[in-house]
């Protein structure tokens, strides 16, 4: 009885196990192609020097829930460990008002925040109200930062935004190019989105707004599934972001925002005063090491290793550094 | 918060932290952004919540009961139907429900698919007991007056094996409501929502959603197990209480924890 | 000391051609390879269920020996033990989350008491099973009530204590799952990396299954090193 206990439960994994196989795919896990490969510039790079003057100053790096902000943690993480800092991670905390919350609580002492995030988010400005100017966006929230005690460092090159997303049959059906143009048959629409969009002027509160939308309905789901609702034709339109990999995949159609509703999200490290001054002068610098290389189309490559190849953010951090001479 | 609501609000203020979130829902608040969230909203979320629970019960039942009957009947299968439930037992909840997000997709039907699946073992092994502990002479006997056997199976081993059945239906719903708390990550708003994506609700909904599904998973407890004494006969009623006259403790066995 | 010019290779991914891992599916040669991401998050789950069931162990212990001569304990302790087991344990991460922190130890208070109720009914039921007579003899014997619970009872109540252990060792590896909720890692947190990778989902579902089998069979084992005399009994 024992026998045939143990034999169940053997039975139950072979048939999960072929349950699996049935569903298996290709067997290539080989990521990309020969052709089309290249290699994109990150400056002027000097190797992270490591400063033991850094040494046993702490900082604890933090992150918002989804790949590319995991791939920025880890990133600025590793890269102060290179320049002597003890450095702790906390990454995957939550949407931005957890990751507020953390940092001002002091549970972590930095975590990359996007500007156009901020100024809707924490500083409560409308959504067409935010300069269109990334530069003009970052100042502004630079200012709203240190009223909470917080230092917000220069952006990266690369902006990251929300966009309306479907899937080219949709599209296609539809007859949309624009976000506008969902005006009149969006009662008819299902949108999917973070459960934070629900609360935010740069996504469905703005669609309301400036757009004047009504979807039939929005659903919250998790970020990460922001992709696989519109391939498993659970949802007419997702919001996604323009950095992710699986557009491009996919062939996703990105709605063009006519009305100008969604602000630059250029990424900012964004560190306690406090934390900054114990820091010394290194933090300030290796963060201007980091950045000047993290471009659109490296973003993207970063991304695609996580979702598409399946590398740790980890892993592809330490890649980024050293494929920049960052690191050794 | 509402001056005209009086001493029940003050009384509740007292309470702190616990006092704001029943307050909130049963009245909801405004967020700063202008949506409504806690009160009415509240109630949508119960809904789901509740309709998802009872739609996975149902179905499981149809599907386990007469299964469980019927092997029990003719005792077969009593390999599978009793390692069903170490399975079962065995099948963390996430990761089953991981495993209908990755293979299926989201959304309220793929989701009350894990949740039956989930519920099924207890029921399935708690009916094949239940009909295999009846008395065979009492079998034997209404064979000898002329029963078919299904007629035996309906009106003699399932009456008999009633309070057991129930016993697996209870540990199945609390179950199924703790599990359907997770139901967000799955694309299915339910109570789950305030809990896991706080950042709209706030400290207050989170702890007001905490409350509510406890509450929920209390009184389903409590509902089921009146149920489960209901339709206990009499007889096995007695043995028990002559069992805890003997000083033998009688604490519900229920084979699951709630997730 | 300038570095040449250094640059990421970027790969085209505009050709979106089939590949297993790339279309989130179940791909055993990319399992081979990086089965190693699965280590320490299957260690960590080992280290929270362990630990949590030890702790509920030695708690429900003292209770239960609290009980056994205070028999009017014993409903208040079942009921609030039950109730604790009832609450979902999702809500319960998150409400002690403000109390005790994001960490392993918010994670072990909630799974101790999951497991209170489990072991705790298990042991008294074990102990309330010794006949009576058995019991009346060995105090015939001379033995005092300490040297007859220790002597007598406890081991015959043996079989019922481990198949609670058994079915709270199960119950706490499916809770710990969650536990990431509480940031204390497991395999739950793995899971939840990549809910859309098949291969993913698979591997840390299916070593989340692995364990509980195994610690069942284990603790099944050891019990019946232990008690010898019930193996002619089926259970």
């Amino acid at each position: 009885m024992r026998i045939k206990r143990w034999l169940g439960v053997l039975l139950a994994m072979l048939l999960l196990a072929s349950l699996s196989l049935a569903a298996c795919g290709d067997d290539d896990d080989d990521g990309g192609n020969g052709g089309g490969d290249t290699a994109a510039d990150t400056g002027s790079s000097e190797a992270i020097a490591s400063n033991p003057d850094n040494e046993g100053k702490r900082i604890v790096v933090g992150s918002k829930n989804f790949t590319e902000q995991k791939v920025l943690g880890e990133i600025f993480a590793q890269a102060l460990a290179a320049a002597g800092y003890d450095v702790d991670k906390q990454l995957n905390l939550g949407d931005e008002k957890t990751a507020l919350k953390a940092l001002e609580g002091g549970d972590i002492d930095a975590y990359p925040e996007y500007t156009g995030t901020a100024l809707g988010s924490f500083f409560g400005v409308k959504s067409n109200e935010i300069p269109k100017d990334p530069q003009q966006a970052y100042d502004d929230a630079k200012a709203g930062f240190a009223e909470k005690s917080l230092t917000a460092l220069p952006p990266t090159p690369f902006t990251s935004s929300n966009e309306v997303a479907l899937t080219k049959d949709r599209a296609d059906e539809l007859g949309v190019e624009k976000i506008s143009d969902l005006d009149g048959e969006s009662q008819d629409l299902t949108l999917y989105g973070s459960p934070e969009c629900r609360q935010r002027q740069d996504c469905l509160l703005g669609l309301q707004d400036v757009y004047g939308l009504d979807f039939e309905k929005f659903t919250p789901v998790d970020i990460a599934l922001r992709h696989k609702v519109l391939t498993d034709g659970q949802a007419d339109l997702s919001i996604v972001f323009t950095t992710d990999p699986q557009i491009k995949r996919e062939g996703f159609v990105l709605l063009e925002d006519d009305k100008g509703m969604f602000p630059p999200y250029n990424s900012t490290f964004v560190v306690r005063d406090d934390t900054l001054q114990e820091a010394g002068p290194d933090l300030e610098k290796v963060i201007a090491q980091v950045e000047p290389g993290l471009t659109n189309e490296v973003m993207q490559e970063l991304n695609a290793r996580v979702d598409l190849d399946k590398k740790t953010p980890e892993q592809v951090a330490t890649e980024y550094l050293r494929e920049s001479g960052l690191i050794e | 918060m509402d001056e005209g609501e009086g001493d029940m609000t003050t009384t509740f203020a007292v309470l702190g932290q616990f006092g704001d979130a029943i307050q909130f829902i049963f009245e909801g608040e405004t967020t700063r952004e202008g949506t409504e969230v806690g009160g009415s909203q509240f109630l949508e979320l119960t809904w789901e919540h509740v309709k998802l629970s009872v739609v996975a019960m149902a179905i499981a039942c149809a599907v386990s009961v007469p299964l469980g009957l019927w092997l029990g009947h003719h005792r077969r299968g009593q390999f599978l139907a009793i390692s069903f439930s170490n399975i079962g037992r065995a099948v963390p909840s996430l990761a089953l429900i991981a495993f209908f997000v990755a293979y299926l997709g989201v959304g309220f039907t793929n989701l009350t698919l894990a949740l039956v699946l989930l519920a099924i073992p207890p029921i399935l092994t708690n009916a094949y007991v239940g009909v295999t502990q009846v008395n065979p002479d009492t079998v034997d006997a209404a064979r000898g007056i002329g029963m078919t056997e299904g007629e035996i199976v309906r009106k003699v081993e399932l009456p008999l094996a009633l309070p057991l059945i129930f016993g697996g239906i209870r540990t199945s719903a609390v179950n199924v409501i703790a599990t359907a708390t997770i139901a967000p990550l799955a694309g299915v708003n339910t109570l789950g929502d305030p809990i896991i994506n706080a950042s709209g609700y706030g400290d207050t909904g989170r702890l007001a959603a905490a409350i509510v599904v406890a509450a929920l998973a209390v009184f389903t407890e409590l509902l089921l197990g009146t149920a489960q004494r209901a339709v206990t006969p009499e007889g096995i009623k007695l043995d028990s209480d002559q069992a805890s006259r003997r000083g033998r403790i009688q604490i519900p066995i229920r084979r699951h924890a709630s997730t | 000391m300038l570095a040449p010019l250094a640059q990421v290779q970027i790969q085209d991914r505009s050709a979106g051609d089939a590949s297993c891992v790339a279309d989130d599916g179940f791909c055993p040669e990319w399992i081979v390879d990086n089965f190693d991401r699965y280590v320490d998050p299957f260690m960590q789950h080992v280290f929270l269920t362990l630990i949590s069931v030890a702790i509920g162990f030695a708690i429900s212990f003292g209770l239960a020996l609290l009980a056994r001569r205070r028999r009017w304990l014993i409903a208040p302790i079942a009921q609030i033990t039950g109730i604790l087991y009832t609450l979902p344990s999702i809500a319960v991460f998150f409400l002690l989350l403000p109390v005790t922190g994001r960490g392993d130890l918010t994670a072990i208070i909630a799974l101790v008491a999951y497991s209170l109720l489990i072991i705790f009914r298990n042991i008294t039921a074990g102990l309330d099973n010794v006949p009576a007579e058995t019991k009346d003899a060995g105090r015939g014997m001379g033995l005092t009530d300490r040297q007859l619970l220790w002597r007598v009872e406890l081991p015959l109540a043996l079989p019922e204590i481990m198949a609670g252990l058994r079915i709270a060792a199960t119950t706490t590896v499916g809770l710990a799952t969650l536990a990431f909720f509480a940031g204390a890692g497991g395999l739950g947190e793995q899971i939840f990396a990549d809910i859309n990778f098949k291969s993913n989902v698979v591997v840390a579902g299916g070593l989340a299954v692995l364990l509980a089998a195994l610690l069942d069979g284990l603790i099944l084992l050891a019990q019946r090193a232990v008690t010898p005399w019930t193996r002619a009994r089926a259970t």
